[in-house]
Parts: C-alpha cells; sequence; structure tokens
C-alpha cells in the first residue's frame, strides 16, 4: 500500500522524522517496502502573479511579463501559450536549480529576463506539460512553491502481511503508529448527512452468514463532471490512483482513509429491489474492467430484479457502473466475511484494492460510518441530496475474551516481562484489558481480524516490547549422541570430485519433448503452470538437463566437460508419485586436461566405467541388454548391478542425440540410484591365506562377439578346484589373429587356504579352465 | 725393496689415468690380480729365509695396504664422478607443468549445505527430508494455510494437479516429522523448493534450509541464540549482529524476520517464530506441554553473502568458469 507521509501525519502527532518513522513502524512488523521523497529535487521557485504582459519587441512567440512574486515585481521573458495577466504562476528564480536547468539572468533576443515561469515538467513533477502550471488564487505572492504545492513530502509503500489488514488504510497505519510510539491521534470525522429526500431502496440480504452488514443509500442530483478538490486529488495520486470520476474517485479515497470498500451504483440503471445472494449456476456478469465471466454457485453477487450488478467484495458491473452522465446513484458500504470472498478474485485471475481488504478483514464496526464519510465528500464535490441510510445487519463477528497467562508469555519468549508493561501495550494498541490472578483477559477490537488465541496476545506483546528485549541464550540441552552413517551420498561426491569432476545443479523440470524422447518416459509429469515451455515437466533422468549444461558451456568455448548431479528423478502419476534419488554425470572431450607430458586422447567406455566403478569399493557387474535406453548407443551402454540389483545404466550418447545438440564428439553418460547404491551391509572379515598363489597366465582366441564377462562368469560357476581369482589383462585384434576373433588373455591366481600348492594341482585347474573354454566358448588356446 | 716403493708410486699414477670402473679393474689386476705385482711378491717370501720373511712380508702389505687405499679412493672419485653426470643428466626443468588430473569441485550450493549441517549437527540436530512433489495438505493445510488463505498467494506455487504441488518450502518436512517421531526433536531439513518466479534475484528452484526443535521449554531466547551463534559461525564473524523484527508466518506465532548486520545495514536472511499452536494439533502434540521454534533460511542467500556472488542465475547456468572458483 502506497500513500502520503504528510497525510499519515494529518492523524498521528509524532515529532519522529520520516526515517525514524519508518524504523519504528519495521521494527513492529509494518515492512516498509520504499519511502522515498516526493517528485525531482529543486528549489528556489516562488508563487508569481502575472501583472504585466506584452509582446516581445522581436519575437512573436514570446512575451514579456512582470512578474510579481511579494517582495518585488520581476521581468521575464516567457514563452507559454497560457501566460497571461492575472494567473498565479510557479517562478524560478535567478540562481534556482531545476531538475534540467539552472536558472541564471539572460538577455532573450534582446530583452533581459530574471527568472523563469514554470511547467510542471520544468519542475520535474509530470513527464508531459502544456504551458506553464496555473496555480490557485488563494496562494500568496511569493510562497515557497513545493510548501504551496505540499511537496516536502515522502511517499511510502508498505508490504503488509496477510495478517494486517487493520493497517490497509491511511488511518488504520496512523492508528498503528500511535500505539507503537504512545502518540496521540486525531481521527477522521464522521458526519451524519441530513435526510434530503425519502427515496430508498428495500435490500434483502439472503445470505446472511457471507453478508453480516449490508448499508446503502439513494444520492440524487449530483454532478459527476466536478474537480475533486486539490488536497484529495493529490493524496490520490500520491498513492498512485487513477482519477476516474469525482463519485469513483470519492469511494477510492475511503477505501484508502479508513480502508472500506464502497461501491456506487448508477441508480438509474437498477431494477427494482437489492438483493445479496450467491450466484445462479453460470450466471453471467459484466465487470467493471470489460470482461465477461460466469460466475459459479459460491460467488456472492449483490442482484437487482434483473440479475448480478456487482461480484460482492470483488468488483461492480459495467452496466451498472456510474458516468459523468450519472444524477443519482445507490452508494453500497458492506462487510463481507472474508471467509466467503477469500480467493474469489484469484479464480477469476482478478485482483481488486477491494478484495484485497475483504478477504483479509474488514473493520466491521465501520460500515456505516464510511458510508456517512462518503457521503459528505460526495455531497461536497459533486453536490447532491442523500436519502436514508438501508442497514441490513445480521450476525456479526464477535471478538471473543481471550486468556493470557503471564507464565506462558514468559515461557515462550524465555523472559519476565512485567505484568504492567504488558497491560500497557494492549491498553495501547485498543484492546479491552481485565486482570485475572493468572494474566489478563483481553478483548481484541474490531478492526483485529488476527488475534484469536493466547499466542496471537504474545505476539502483539512482543511486537511492541521489543524482540531486542529477549536475551540471546545459548541453548543447554541434554547432549544426544548422533548416528553417522557411511552411506551417505557425500561419500559419492567425494569420489567424483577427487576424480575431477564438478558438481552441478539443475533445475528439476525439463522440456516435455526431451522427457518423452530422450528419457523415454511417455507419461511425464507435467506442471499446470510452468514458467517457460522448456521447463514445463518433472524429469525421470537428469541426462536431459546434462546434455543442456554441456551445450552451454561448448558455446563458452570449454571443450572438455566433467560434471555430476545429485538430485531426485520423478516418476508415476496421479497421487502415486516417486522420486528416486540418483547420482548422473556426463564426461567429455579430453581424458586429461590438454598438456605436454603424454598424449591427449579422447575420454571413452571404459573411462566412464572407471568413473562409475569408482563411487563404491564394492563390485558392480556391467551388463549389455536390449533394453538399452533411447538416450544411449545400443552397443556401448551397459546396465550396472550390485549384488543383483540392476542401479542404472551407463553408456555413450546415441549418435542421434549426439546430432540433436550439435555436440562435436559423443559424451559418455552415467546414472546411478543412489539408494541401492549406498546400502549398507555389515561386512565380515576373511582370513588372509598364510600360503602364496600360485599364477598362470593364459591366452585364448575366441569369436569376437563373446563377452569378457560371460568367460568369467562361467569359470567362477564351474568351482574350479583351488581357483581364487582370474583376471584380463589383455584384449588383442590384428596381425595373427583371424578375422572376427580376438586374443584376450587372463591371469589365473591359485591358492590352497590349508597347504602351498604344488606345480601338478595348479597345471590340473589351469587345464579344466581351458577345456571349460574350448567347451562353451570355442576357444583356442594361443601358443 | 725399492721395487716396491716404485710399486706404490706407480699404483698411483696407473690408477689416476683409469677413466671407468673397468679401467680401474684392469689397472687392479696389474697390482692385485691372480699375477699382479704383489701377489707374485707375497708369492715369493717362500723363497726367503725365516729371519727376513716377517720383515718383507710386513713390508709387502704396507705396499699393499697402500694400493687398496688408493685403489679405494680412486673407485669412490669414479663414482662420484659418474653419479654426479647422471645426475647433470637426468635433471629436469621442475617448473614444467605436472601431468595434471583437474581438481573437480562441489557446488558452491552443497558447500553451503554442508557447513550448515555440520554447524547444526554440532548442536545435535539431525537432519531430514521429504519429497519435492508434495501434498496441498503437507504444503499448506497441515501448516496452518487453509483453501483460499491469502497467506496462499504469498508463494507462487507450482501445481501438478488439484491436491499435488512442488513444494514452496522444506516446512512439511517438519509436519512428517513430528508425525512420526516424538519431542524432544532438533532437526533441520534442506533441500530444493520451487516457486513461480525468475529473475537475478529470484529462481523458479532453490535450496532451502528449514530447523525445528521441539522440547517442553525451548523459547524465543533459545531461538535467537541458536541463530546468532549460527550465523556468527557461518560468516566467522563473532561482531556479526542479528535483528529479529515481527512479521507474519501461518505456521508460526509469534513470528520474526530475521535480518543480520551487513556493509553497514540491515540484511534480511530468514524467517522464523514459535510453533503455532494449530501446527502442533495437527500431528497431536499437546501446546501445553510441548513448545519450540522453527526457522528458515535461504541457500543460495548465504551462499551469495559467503563468496560474493551478485546473480542467482550462476548457481543454475553451471557455468565451468564459475564452478571451478569453488575448489
Amino acid at each position: 500500500m502506497q500513500f502520503s507521509e504528510n497525510w499519515l501525519r494529518s492523524y498521528v502527532n509524532t515529532s519522529l522524522d520520516s526515517d525514524a518513522l519508518n524504523h519504528v513502524m519495521i521494527m513492529a512488523g509494518l515492512d516498509v517496502d520504499d519511502s522515498h521523497p516526493l517528485g525531482a529535487s529543486f528549489g528556489d521557485v516562488v508563487v508569481g502573479e502575472i501583472v504585466g504582459i506584452k509582446k516581445h519587441p522581436d519575437a512573436d512567440r514570446l512575451q514579456v511579463c512582470d512578474v510579481n512574486i511579494g517582495n518585488k515585481t520581476l521581468q521575464i521573458v516567457c514563452g507559454a501559450a497560457n501566460a497571461r495577466q492575472g494567473i498565479k504562476v510557479a517562478c524560478a528564480l535567478v540562481g534556482a536549480k531545476l531538475p534540467a536547468i539552472n536558472i541564471k539572468e539572460a538577455k532573450v533576443r534582446g530583452v533581459e529576463s530574471f527568472g523563469m515561469l514554470c511547467s510542471l515538467k520544468e519542475l520535474g513533477l509530470s513527464e508531459e506539460a502544456e504551458g506553464i502550471l496555473e496555480m490557485s488564487h488563494d496562494l500568496k505572492n511569493g510562497t515557497d512553491v513545493r510548501t504551496a504545492l505540499d511537496l516536502n513530502d515522502q511517499i511510502t509503500t508498505l508490504k503488509l502481511t496477510p495478517n494486517r489488514s487493520d493497517c490497509l488504510s491511511v488511518w488504520g497505519v496512523a492508528r498503528e503508529v500511535a500505539a507503537i510510539t504512545q502518540s496521540s491521534v486525531t481521527p477522521v470525522v464522521y458526519h451524519v448527512n441530513p435526510i434530503q429526500h425519502s427515496d430508498k431502496k428495500i435490500v434483502a440480504v439472503e445470505e446472511k452468514t457471507a453478508c453480516p452488514r449490508y448499508c446503502g443509500r439513494i444520492i440524487k442530483n449530483i454532478d459527476n463532471t466536478k474537480k475533486l478538490p486539490d488536497w484529495m486529488t493529490s493524496r490520490l495520486e500520491r498513492s498512485n490512483i487513477k482519477s476516474i470520476s469525482p463519485v469513483v474517485d470519492i469511494t477510492n479515497y475511503v477505501l484508502l482513509e479508513i480502508g472500506q470498500p464502497l461501491h456506487a451504483f448508477d441508480h438509474d440503471k437498477l431494477q427494482g429491489d437489492i438483493s445479496v445472494r450467491y450466484a445462479k449456476n453460470e450466471e453471467p456478469i459484466h465487470l467493471l474492467n470489460d470482461t465477461k465471466v460466469k460466475l459459479s454457485k459460491k460467488d456472492l453477487v449483490i442482484a437487482d430484479n434483473n440479475g448480478a450488478i456487482a461480484f460482492a467484495g470483488v468488483m461492480g458491473g459495467m452496466p451498472s457502473s456510474v458516468t459523468e452522465h450519472t444524477k443519482t446513484i445507490f452508494l453500497e458500504s458492506a462487510f463481507f466475511n472474508p471467509i466467503v470472498i477469500a480467493g474469489k478474485a484469484r479464480a477469476y485471475n482478478l485482483s481488486t484494492d477491494s478484495s484485497y481488504r475483504f478477504e483479509r478483514g474488514v473493520d466491521f464496526a465501520n460500515t456505516r460510518q464510511a458510508l456517512e464519510r462518503a457521503t459528505s465528500l460526495i455531497l461536497e464535490c459533486c453536490g447532491g441530496e442523500a436519502g436514508e441510510i438501508t442497514e441490513v445487519v445480521t450476525t456479526l463477528p464477535i471478538r471473543n475474551q481471550i486468556h493470557l497467562r503471564l507464565k506462558k508469555l514468559n515461557a515462550i519468549l524465555g523472559i519476565e516481562v512485567p505484568g504492567q508493561d504488558v497491560e500497557r501495550i494492549f491498553h495501547q494498541l485498543g484492546f479491552e484489558v481485565n486482570k485475572t490472578i493468572e494474566g489478563f483477559k483481553v478483548t481484541p477490537p474490531s478492526y483485529r481480524f488476527d488475534i484469536t488465541i493466547e499466542e496471537d496476545l504474545i505476539e502483539e506483546i512482543v511486537r511492541l516490547y521489543g524482540y531486542d528485549k529477549i536475551p540471546s541464550n545459548h541453548p543447554i540441552s541434554h547432549q544426544v549422541m548422533l548416528p553417522i552413517s557411511k552411506a551417505h551420498q557425500n561419500h559419492l561426491k567425494d569420489a567424483l570430485t577427487s576424480r575431477g569432476f564438478y558438481e552441478v545443479v539443475t533445475y528439476s523440470f525439463i522440456e516435455d519433448e526431451i522427457e518423452k524422447s530422450l528419457h523415454g518416459n511417455l507419461h511425464p509429469i507435467q506442471l499446470q503452470n510452468p514458467i517457460a515451455s522448456q521447463m514445463s515437466t518433472m524429469r525421470s533422468s537428469l541426462w536431459g538437463s546434462h546434455l543442456e549444461v554441456l551445450s552451454y558451456n561448448l558455446n563458452r568455448q570449454i571443450s572438455r566437460l566433467n560434471i555430476f548431479e545429485v538430485a531426485q528423478t520423478f516418476h508415476g502419476a496421479q497421487k502415486e508419485f516417486i522420486e528416486t534419488e540418483v547420482i548422473a554425470g556426463l564426461s567429455y572431450g579430453s581424458f586429461m586436461p590438454e598438456q605436454w607430458a603424454d598424449k591427449i586422447r579422447d575420454v571413452d567406455f571404459y573411462d566412464i566405467k572407471a568413473h562409475v566403478e569408482a563411487l563404491i569399493s564394492k563390485t558392480l557387474n556391467f551388463k549389455s541388454s536390449d533394453k538399452t535406453p533411447l538416450a544411449l548407443h545400443p552397443g556401448q551402454a551397459a546396465e550396472i548391478f550390485l549384488d543383483g540389483q540392476s542401479l542404472g545404466w551407463v553408456g555413450k550418447l546415441h549418435p542421434k542425440w549426439q546430432q540433436h545438440f550439435s555436440l562435436p564428439k559423443a559424451p559418455y553418460l552415467f546414472e546411478l540410484n543412489t539408494s541401492k547404491l549406498l546400502q549398507e551391509k555389515a561386512f565380515q572379515y576373511e582370513e588372509i591365506s598364510k600360503f602364496l598363489p600360485v599364477r598362470r597366465d593364459i591366452a585364448i582366441v575366441i569369436d569376437e562377439s563373446v563377452e569378457v564377462d560371460a568367460i568369467l562368469n562361467a569359470v567362477y560357476k564351474a568351482k574350479i578346484p583351488f581357483l581364487n581369482k582370474m583376471a584380463l589383462f589383455d584384449v588383442y585384434q590384428g596381425k595373427g589373429i583371424p578375422e572376427n576373433k580376438k586374443s584376450v588373455a587372463f591371469l589365473i591366481l591359485m591358492q590352497d587356504t590349508s597347504k602351498t600348492l604344488v606345480d601338478s594341482e595348479a597345471d590340473f585347474s589351469v587345464s579344466k579352465i581351458v577345456e571349460l573354454l574350448e567347451k562353451q566358448f570355442g576357444a583356442t588356446l594361443r601358443n | 725393496m725399492n721395487n716396491l716403493d716404485h710399486t706404490l708410486n706407480e699404483a698411483q699414477k696407473d690408477f689416476d689415468q683409469c677413466q671407468s670402473l673397468t679401467d680401474l679393474d684392469q689397472a687392479k689386476a696389474k697390482y692385485l690380480g691372480k699375477n699382479g705385482v704383489l701377489t707374485e711378491a707375497l708369492k715369493s717370501l717362500g723363497k726367503l729365509s725365516a729371519e727376513e720373511r716377517p720383515k718383507v712380508g710386513a713390508e709387502i702389505n704396507v705396499v699393499k695396504q697402500g694400493v687398496e687405499e688408493a685403489l679405494e679412493k680412486k673407485r669412490q672419485a669414479i663414482l662420484n664422478e659418474s653419479q654426479a653426470q647422471q645426475l647433470a643428466e637426468e635433471s629436469l626443468d621442475v617448473t614444467l607443468p605436472s601431468r595434471k588430473e583437474e581438481h573437480g569441485s562441489l557446488h558452491p550450493v552443497t558447500q553451503t549445505l554442508h557447513r550448515i549441517e555440520s554447524l547444526f549437527h554440532s548442536i545435535g540436530f539431525s537432519v531430514a527430508h521429504g519429497p519435492q512433489i508434495e501434498s496441498d495438505f503437507y504444503n499448506f493445510t497441515a501448516l496452518n494455510i487453509p483453501e483460499s488463505h491469502p497467506a496462499r498467494a504469498m508463494h507462487d506455487t507450482f501445481y501438478i494437479d488439484e491436491s499435488f504441488v512442488l513444494r514452496t518450502h522444506t516446512s512439511p518436512v517438519q509436519i512428517r516429522h513430528l508425525e512420526k517421531n516424538k519431542p524432544p526433536l532438533k532437526i533441520i531439513s534442506p533441500g530444493r523448493v520451487y516457486r513461480v518466479d525468475s529473475d537475478a534475484t529470484h529462481s523458479p528452484m532453490f535450496h532451502q534450509v528449514e530447523g525445528l526443535w521441539v522440547d517442553q521449554q525451548v523459547s524465543f531466547a533459545d531461538l535467537k541464540g541458536v541463530i546468532e551463534d549460527f550465523l556468527q559461525n557461518f560468516f566467522e564473524n563473532k561482531d556479526l549482529k542479528v535483528r529479529f523484527r515481527p512479521s507474519y508466518f501461518p505456521f508460526t506465532e509469534p513470528s520474526a524476520e530475521m535480518d543480520m548486520t551487513w556493509k553497514g545495514g540491515w540484511l534480511e536472511i530468514g524467517g522464523c517464530g514459535m510453533v503455532h499452536p494449530e501446527v502442533f494439533k495437527h500431528v497431536g502434540i499437546d501446546s501445553n506441554q510441548y513448545q519450540g521454534f522453527a526457522f528458515g533460511l535461504g541457500v543460495e542467500r548465504l551462499t551469495m553473502l559467503r563468496y560474493g556472488v551478485q546473480d542467482l542465475r550462476h548457481f543454475f547456468n553451471n557455468d565451468l568458469r564459475f564452478l571451478q572458483q569453488f575448489i
């Protein structure tokens, strides 16, 4: 809410300057979002009166004015068309500093000029201006223009929390400032306007809970083309309210002044009586903002005999709105139950000052006074005659007495607040207080919708008592030993950073198309209101995001990238959403940073596989499969298993996607489920053999399609005697090996747990292995 | 015996001329080898009389000792020289760059999270997690933000469907934790949260840490102490001051914003308050028996302040040149 500080000060008498005033508001929970001096700074501009005027001897468009500034008369050359004898003007004296120029003595086409007559634009008060500013005749010549225009003002913008609807008016803020600073206030004066005619509307409030109080009156014979008084115009301008017509402006003014939304209907456009009821299903209404909506049965309306004329508490209707021709108005001031209005504007994508206040709570004790206040202002400005107020009151909200126990107050705050301070604060806030043995029974005023329980009272006390009076306790507690888990994602992260990977953080949402065709999720979880189309879908894999990070960096001339991320992936639908934490990464470019000592080569499958294996000390198994994810190259992809459980995938990016992302080289990717990876199992130590192992090496020739893993599995499965370990140490294709064949070499370690193995036993085991390989894989022993 | 006197001199000369250990071995053979001069001399002792033998023998041994010493000296000299040569040959430009492996790094947000987690771990807070696709109930209702409450407008929420949202804060973890655990309890819950907002100071996804301490006598004074200690330690500045000013959150009462001193002014750093009785009611805790505080901190905010990062978007662009600075 934006308003003029001078307006605020007209109600509350405080000696605090702007900064100090803002500070006390902030420290009491009224957040000052902005506070700045009004308009541009200028000085030495005074009210002058053109007492004589004649044509410039040498220029058609210029005139030479004699300007009286109180103590003397100055000769000033002026080019404005509206300069004429008798008007009061803003006269910048020699030496004045205006936003754009400094005023000096000058000769204009040979005629001396001792100052300048200013337009609003030249004073920095508006963007555009036609002619010089004409000021009120009531002003004394020589008066400082800043004072005359009330420019020594500050524009304050408050960012109020939703609980403080009582401060959604300048008077409300003043009342609060008075409570905080213990200052005196000058409340808004309400006159009871005399009844000047007997016409009145019959109002039928059908929904009494929704509208506990409704007031309305007919005002006849108004002139809605009159000009508002300057003080009101300037206050509205300073609150950034656009002027529409006097009647509408006055309702806006009263809204800002005391926080009561009002609505004026053009009486001649209404048919019959007024009723307050819920809309019929799909009841149409043409709103003031020129949109036509169909309301639902949950929306409250003001209706005449023809149907809805206003969306209650939200916005009036277009057909019954006041115009410059309006002669008779029906002026409404009502209290709508916050629950009934809450969320209604938002449901139709509307946001109005009225709904904003009603859904937070408007003072129901003020409904009638606000109507009187607006009536007075309308009669003053537009003339007219007021009719009798029709008022329908049913059950207004009740402010219950709340018991504040000092013991509870002190327990929550951790200090002893003296009872007399508590009592004083409640008085300052206008709460009704009664002492009890344990504390106070307190009744909040009608304008406080946020005080319903003991804790709310505690907040009020601490708010005005000051959080700074609470000491900082360095807590003493029983030390509880916390479990430490080895199975922590930090270990995974450390493993990768030590291998040169950078951790990234990418958005959890991705483009729908990527989710479908790269991640292969045909039933993605979509956002109803994404921020952009490329961020519309919850990702089921991190790969798409990581390829975007790669592209981003390649575009910045980075040619080598190793990145990873630990994040949730999202699957499932309709209340059965599954979130899985994964660790995923990407490796691209040269295997090592460019350097002089060794030959540079690009990363390959076995590099990324090593990175994956580095994540944990347990043995991972890698299997090729015909279910390769769409993102990966089917010939260079492996599913990763731990103890028979699938963890995820590793592989080269599919050439199709390499092309799609315009990547000069293919990146390698991996993604593993962390919870499965980090399952902790207690392990048992195995006795170290006292006997040394015997090593034998063999090389065999097999079809190139045979997977080494299959060979090793077959050998281990065969339970070869004494076999301790068999591992690959060479793969060769080329000279000496037939086409479509490969030579693979294994080292075989054999060991007996009870004695040193003799050569014949070792030879026997090796021969068993060779026999198996020949039989199962068509292997031939190489030399 | 003159011969023998000469022998030592000759040997010395021969040895001096040797360039290598091979040369020296040959020279050694000439004196100490099978047929060497001194070997021969010792052999010839037998021909001498019993009286002469010890005397001559002793003399020969003196010479032999001298030769052996000279030989050893030369051997050392040759070894030293060749080692010196090897060292000279093998010397490198040690300023050439190494075969360097790159150091990776943890994302700055992770580094901040680690810092937060260890500081709170040190005073007995454990870490709790919750889902990011959260039900309306946990994200709002159970936190005392009923349907159509104006406070819902404070959260620019991403919706999945009518009853599920992307969590707008980590506060729902409070509820989930309180449902399953009995007080006393102390937790922090770090994680990703989402709001429909995007510019230099807002990101549609960011990280929050929620803290919760519930016990019989935990007061606002304790909250102040914990937050002050935390911020002073996080920023390694014992003079850092924290200010609490009244605010509003539906799930705490009283509520406050936390500001800290920063570059001569006050800077908003998070929200906090005493757990609202409605929240306790939702999870079946008697608010006359237990009370507690909750607070929320923005992780990116803390990271930006600690490292002087100006633009929030850096954290999500993942420019390598940015990440490399956080090694």
